[in-house]
């Protein structure tokens, strides 16, 4: 298999109308009964980004509140006069948590590009997939039917006993989540099934692109957490319908106990969501680096070793919450030893730039991006794991900004990452790349603006979850809320500027970044069968050999990788 | 292309049962039966939070389980597990038959195992319904009419075994009577400050009565009614869609799908039930069989 694969087009032609994903078949029934990972990536994609929007907006609502010390949009004379604060800030928690950030990646960008990356023509289980992203849609609905039948104020972890005592439709957005737990659970199984059983002959697993490694990593997590999450929820609906009495207080049950369920769960789900993000860093590293990944063996290893750590960890959410000290210090002293994987990780990107040829494309802004913020992310986590001072910042913003910086600094930054990186490959359109580095900076002063003051705020003692304040805390609250408002801005942007290139974007070439994975080696859109002959799989960050092309716009392989 | 690849070449030769993205059926197999082990791995994980309240409860309050067990009906539980465990056997033998081609005994197997979900739920049933009957329900529901029945023994009897040797004795009712009289025997260690009442319901029922002495009930006995529903409910709504999934792959099989050389169905079919029967076989010495 020495051929080239690029070849199934002459130079400087782009697949004819009809011959790829998007236009072989036509109709929304084409749409709805699709097998075709690929088509069900772009509506994951879809569906994501409109809860992205949604989420959004509702942090929009927060950051208008706290405009002004007694509330800018709720406020009045009796506690009942903020509870649609504690509406808004659970609708945002959960819709970024259960429907942006979980499936962000994974079920998008890991539905499209796995099997390309693979060799493979689809996924394992393609029915299987398409019943996975209904299943998505359904508990979209129903937590969505929560905000519209009154809302939920509990937050998103659900803590009983007010999640068994308050009014409202609580039943309704657990179910939801409960629902999506399953979606994500069979996506999961999806996956690793894929990678067992579909690897083409020459694709061994020290061939796979570290972004499988990284969703192999995550499935793990989806597979053996999501069912613990899937049970608790389920306790706690009944809780509610029947009074089981254990997990509610009033009934004889232990409310701990539910919080160890819930963070058994919760605290793995972190790394569903970071595990795929730091996936899209090793590749997009090694591409715009135009050298080979730096110590391959090692980010592929501390996916696995972060996942195994990360079941291990959970109770760092409840050190002041009644835990003995001697589990408080266990705890402490495992979610320290987290740090060490992701540290590795984060060295060996910075090697990889290390004498690299570096590209400032859009995609690569996004991933220094991610470097800084993951950077004051994760060191900051190291303060939360300290048993003094998580007394002390446990509850404030402190807490907040960490969560945030790991999680839209880290995760959500490198979803829009993957959105820049694969879309010529997705849409086989180019965006403007002038507008897109400018939208990248913009989003990363933006958002330093929002959250770096939280970190003063919290250690000076503003509680979380407030939906009025001191008056000394306004001038940070208000950076804050500039800062979130620009974020808005920034997201607009970079909307404005895809969509406009999905009408008026040049046509997008085979290769346009000189990506060395396969997933670049099929047209841009793929074919509806990913591959007309079994690609020839060498090893995954060769860059030997691929060179710029005039006549298409794009890279091409001038030398066969057969992998020596 | 003026040459077809071998692959192409396996597509046109693409056998009924085989899926387009697999190229051989044995490839397509593996692949399922990863698929299967894997959801049985989420599936022991969604009963182990279950499994994982009963064990602290149970080591938290060992008076709740061992007095509220007693409302349970050994027999009709152990009937129901030895109705499960013989399904499990008649299940194993449908796949074999799949893999040895004969149909008349598949069909056969598959209906006995599905027969046998059907006398479970019949046999659960009739639990539910006693305990309905009897207020032994949830939360503020809990309102029992009577005592278990091994609870309450004859008076005589009772002042007959107290003066027995105490430490020889091993009965539930025994103990309850020589011990000191406790209303929770809990290994949480006691708070600063004890319970400022007695139970109403204790003060009603822990009086001598003329005939009967009747063991004193602890508290928050409804508890164990939570996780006794929480734990055998999600197992039935399991075995309800274990037999949903029999009754399909039933249907298939009369139809003649199955064989040699394409049986995965029924052997997936088979590994999601005995995992349910599985489950039951801890069930029901954990909460009928309580010492």
């Amino acid at each position: 298999m020495a051929s080239i694969p690029v070849e199934h087009f002459p130079h400087g032609a782009f697949p004819a109308r009809g011959d790829d994903y998007l236009s072989c078949r036509r109709g929304l029934l084409s749409w709805a009964f699709t097998l075709d990972h690929k088509r069900i990536g772009v509506m994951y994609l879809f569906a994501v980004l409109a809860a992205f929007l949604l989420g959004g907006i509702f942090a929009m609502l927060i950051r208008a509140q706290l405009l002004k010390p007694d509330g800018l949009l709720f406020h009045g004379a009796t506690t009942g006069a903020y509870r649609p604060y504690n509406q808004v800030f659970t609708v945002h928690g959960a819709v970024m948590i259960f429907l942006v950030l979980i499936p962000g990646i994974p079920a998008a960008f890991g539905n499209f590009v796995l099997p390309l990356m693979l060799g493979a023509k689809d996924v394992a289980f393609p029915r299987l997939n398409l019943w996975s992203y209904y299943l998505f849609v359904l508990g979209m609905l129903l937590a969505l039917g929560s905000v519209v039948f009154g809302g939920v104020d509990t937050g998103w972890t659900f803590y009983t006993p007010y999640s068994t005592e308050t009014s409202g439709p609580v039943i309704l957005l657990v179910s939801g989540a409960f629902v999506l737990g399953f979606s994500s659970i069979f996506t999961g199984i999806n996956f690793i099934v894929t990678m067992h059983t579909l690897r083409p002959r020459g694709m061994t697993w020290f061939r796979m692109p570290l972004f499988l490694w990284a969703l192999y990593a995550t499935a793990i997590i989806q597979i053996i957490a999501t069912p613990v999450l899937g049970i608790t929820l389920l306790l706690l609906i009944f809780e509610r319908i029947f009074h089981l009495g254990i997990v509610d207080s009033r009934y004889g049950g232990d409310p701990i106990l539910f919080q160890h369920f819930f963070w058994f769960y919760s605290h793995p789900a972190v790394y569903i969501m970071i595990l795929p993000a730091m996936g899209v860093m090793s590749e997009v590293v090694s591409t715009f680096a135009r050298r080979e990944i730096f110590g391959y063996r090692f980010i592929a290893m501390s996916s696995v070793a972060i996942a195994t750590i990360g079941f291990l960890i959970w109770g760092h959410h409840m050190f002041p919450n009644g835990q003995s000290p001697l589990l408080n210090a266990i705890f402490s002293a495992l979610t320290m030893l987290v740090s060490i994987p992701s540290a590795i990780k984060v060295w060996n990107w910075l090697a990889t730039l290390f004498k690299g040829s570096l590209d400032f494309k859009t995609p690569m802004c996004y991933a220094l991006a991610f470097m800084s913020l993951f950077a004051i992310g994760g060191l900051t986590g190291l303060y939360l794991a300290t048993l003094v001072v998580d007394v002390h910042v446990h509850d404030t913003y402190f807490l907040v900004a960490h969560f945030h910086y790991v999680m839209n600094g880290g995760v959500m930054i490198m979803f829009i990452c993957a959105v820049h990186y694969w879309w010529p490959k997705m849409t086989g359109r180019l965006y403007n790349e002038t507008w897109g580095r400018i939208g990248c900076l913009l989003w990363w002063i933006a958002f330093n603006l929002t959250f770096f003051p939280q970190f003063l705020m919290g250690t000076q003692g503003m509680p979380r979850r407030y939906a009025t304040y001191l008056p000394e805390y306004q001038s940070y609250h208000v950076w804050s809320s500039v800062g979130a408002f620009m974020q808005m801005g920034a997201a607009v942007l970079v909307a404005g500027y895809l969509i406009y290139s999905l009408y008026r974007g040049p046509r997008a070439p085979a290769n346009p970044w000189g990506g060395s994975t396969l997933e670049w080696t099929c047209a841009s859109p793929p074919p509806p069968d990913n591959f007309k002959t079994p690609p020839a799989v060498g090893r995954p960050y060769d860059h030997r050999g691929l060179e710029w092309d005039e006549k298409t716009g794009g890279y091409v392989r001038t030398n066969p990788n057969t992998g020596q | 292309m003026t040459t077809a690849s071998p692959h192409e070449l396996a597509e046109h030769a693409h056998p009924r049962n085989l899926a387009h993205h697999f190229d051989t059926p044995a490839q397509q197999f593996a692949a399922g039966k990863l698929g299967i082990w894997l959801f049985l791995t989420t599936e022991v994980l969604l009963f182990s939070g279950l499994f994982c309240a009963y064990a602290v409860y149970r080591v938290n309050h060992p008076a709740i389980f061992e007095y509220a067990h007693l409302y349970l009906s050994k027999p009709l539980g152990a009937t129901n597990t030895l109705v499960l465990i013989f399904s499990s056997f008649t299940m194993a033998t449908a796949v074999w038959a799949a893999q040895t081609g004969r149909q008349k005994a598949l069909v056969g197997l598959l209906a006995v195992t599905l027969l046998c979900g059907f006398v479970f739920m019949g046999i659960k049933f009739v639990e539910y319904k006693a305990k309905w009957e009897e207020g032994l329900l949830t939360g503020k529901w809990y309102r029992p009419e009577a005592p278990p029945e091994e609870a309450a023994i004859p008076k005589q009897d009772a002042t007959q075994k107290a003066g027995a040797v105490p430490q020889q004795s091993t009965t539930v009712d025994a103990r309850l009577l020589t011990g000191p009289m406790v209303l929770e025997r809990s290994r949480t260690p006691a708070g600063a400050v004890g319970p400022t009442g007695i139970s109403p319901q204790w003060l009603e029922r822990g009086k001598p009565s003329e005939t009967k002495w009747i063991a004193p009930e602890p508290y928050n006995v409804q508890t164990f009614f939570g996780i006794y529903f929480a734990m055998t409910g999600l197992h039935g709504v399991h075995v309800v869609a274990g037999m949903l999934v029999i009754g399909w792959v039933l249907l298939r099989a009369r139809r003649g799908d199955f064989g040699p050389d394409y049986f995965s169905p029924v052997d997936f079919t088979g590994l999601y039930w005995h995992l349910v029967d599985l489950v039951w076989i801890f069930l029901f010495p954990l909460l009928y069989l309580i010492t």
